[in-house]
């Protein structure tokens, strides 16, 4: 028994595959590869970058000198403030109430039968041509903001939440069933945990659209935040400062990004055992 | 107590499958009884409708006649009379070994230390009070079993109903699941009604050996094997059990050798 279960480890072929694999994979930490691949661009648009007439297209270490500029002024923070309170507040609102909805949604046929094409409409609506109706509504302030940080957000949640709710295995429902589980107790005890890699998935992927909502919100009132920086710096072609909002917004979105993801993994560890995390 | 009676369960329900509406008669008038503290095996080819005659005893599923009745009381829905054991444990995978027998005590209304140390106390029993903390994933396929074995019997129910419980495990690891299964109801005395497909298993494990054919009761063994059965390998080479088994075989190829 012993003989048959060792033999096909003296095989050169089973022993070579493995190792070369470990092999491949200390030899680069990645943080080495995303910094390089960063410098690299960075390094190209610089050069590039320029050649071209600054009302076209800037470099960085113009934005650099731009951003020195509007930072030091407190131009760049007093934005940001106004960019970021409605920013929080509007996504969080969204995570507040899509989970729930998506998780009524998914586990109740009625609710999916009343309101789930309202989502799906909702999802593909745009947006962008709204905006001016909900700042009649709203005004130009913080609220119309919100509105609009809210509305782009809200849908990639309450839909993965949704399809995650659809996703639970029935067996696992089943075992809340056999032990009498009210069918509140299944949706906070069983389903929620089972979707929660779903819910965080969704929760990433309204972070770029809470971003573009913000900027969208701001471009139409045009009177505070980075959207403003934005709008008033490129209507007076100064592109260099034009990007440091742009730029600032990707950093903050893939910080939030990496955030969610630490959360993901502190809230749902199991899921790491679960899913392969073996790439090439 | 623990008396199980399954009384003319049917079951029956329409396939669409091409447009074509098919009715499917998965259960036909099943009848037979589980007396308290015995053990009888479920078997037949797949599709007889075992795992439906199962189900319904737990009532995850629903008979559309007849019914299956727990020392008297008509059966419902699902009760705490009742634990199931799931083919592949289906334990759930965000909590620990611990955890999750805690879960069923927990729906069951019990709380605080008692909550902890009981169910610590049927980890025990399946012998896995050193992996409390592990999480599903960490445990082997067996471990995971003994588990789900653990969760359904910490609730303290009067029969146990399995689901090809071993069906789904390796041969040595079913091997010592089916000892100290005979091992735990020779502590409980639990009553079981278990499914499997195995007839080595069925023969070991069983007072008695309902087979089932196309939704039909085909015939009742008697497995003539004395408790307790410690020594499952010397069972093996006994008469009584190639006898049985082989009674087993028959029943199940019974309708085989019609056509």
């Amino acid at each position: 028994m012993t003989e048959i279960a060792n033999r096909p480890a003296e095989l050169p072929v089973d022993t070579a595959a493995p190792q070369q694999t470990m092999r491949r994979r200390r030899q680069v930490p990645r943080w080495v590869i995303t910094v390089g691949s960063i410098a690299f661009f960075l390094l190209a648009w610089e050069f590039f970058g320029r050649g071209v007439n600054p009302v076209f297209g800037s470099y960085p270490s113009a934005i650099a000198v731009a951003f020195w500029d509007i930072s030091s002024s407190g131009q760049l923070w007093t934005a940001f403030g106004e960019s970021l309170r409605p920013f929080v507040f509007g996504y969080s609102l969204a995570i507040i109430v899509g989970v729930p909805l998506g998780l009524v949604i998914g586990r109740f046929w009625f609710v999916e039968s009343a309101i789930g094409i309202l989502v799906t409409a909702g999802y593909a609506m745009p947006l962008v041509a709204l905006v001016p109706l909900l700042i009649l509504w709203l005004g130009l302030g913080f609220g119309v903001k919100v509105a609009v940080i809210l509305l782009m957000a809200i849908f990639p949640i309450v839909i993965n939440t949704w399809l995650g709710v659809r996703a639970v295995p029935k067996a696992l429902i089943e075992v809340g069933r056999s032990f009498v589980a009210s069918d509140a107790t299944i949706l906070r005890r069983i389903v929620l945990p089972a979707t929660l890699p779903y819910i965080m998935a969704g929760i990433r992927l309204a972070v770029g659209r809470a971003v573009v909502g913000m900027v969208i919100a701001e471009f139409f009132t045009s009177i505070s935040g980075l959207g403003a920086i934005i709008i008033n710096s490129a209507n007076n072609f100064d592109t260099a400062t034009m990007f440091v909002p742009i730029l600032l917004l990707m950093v903050l979105a893939i910080g939030l990004n990496d955030l969610i993801g630490w959360i993901e993994r502190k809230v749902a560890p199991w899921q790491a055992e679960i899913a392969g995390r073996d790439r090439e | 107590m623990g008396e199980v009676s399954l009384v003319d369960l049917s079951k029956r329900f329409t396939l669409k499958i091409d447009k074509a509406e098919h009715t499917v008669q998965a259960l036909d008038r099943l009848s037979f009884t589980v007396a308290d503290g015995e053990i009888v095996a479920l078997i037949g080819p797949s599709g007889c409708g075992k795992t439906t005659a199962l189900r319904i005893a737990m009532g995850l599923d629903f008979a559309t006649g007849g019914r299956v009745m727990v020392d008297g009381n008509v059966v419902k829905g699902c009760g705490y009379d009742r634990g199931m054991v799931f083919q592949h444990a289906e334990l759930l995978p965000w909590l620990s070994a611990l955890e999750n027998v805690m879960f069923g005590l927990e729906m069951k209304g019990m709380r605080g230390a008692t909550l902890r140390d009981t169910a610590m106390q049927y980890l025990r029993l399946v012998g896995l009070e050193d992996s409390a903390k592990r999480r599903p994933y960490q445990l082997s396929g067996g471990m995971q079993q003994r588990v789900g074995i653990a969760r359904a019997l910490a609730i303290d129910p009067k029969v146990l109903l399995m689901d090809e419980p071993f069906g789904a495990l390796d041969a040595q690891t079913r091997e010592s699941l089916q000892g100290e299964l005979l091992e735990i109801h020779k502590r409980t005395k639990k009553t079981i009604l278990f499914v499997t497909h195995d007839l080595d298993e069925a023969v070991l494990l069983a007072d008695r050996v309902v087979v089932m054919q196309m939704g039909r009761l085909e015939q009742i063994i008697t497995v003539p094997i004395a408790r307790p059965r410690d020594d499952l390998a010397a069972i093996r080479g006994t008469p009584e059990f190639a006898d049985t088994r082989y009674q087993i075989w028959r029943a199940l190829h019974a309708r085989e050798t019609v056509h």
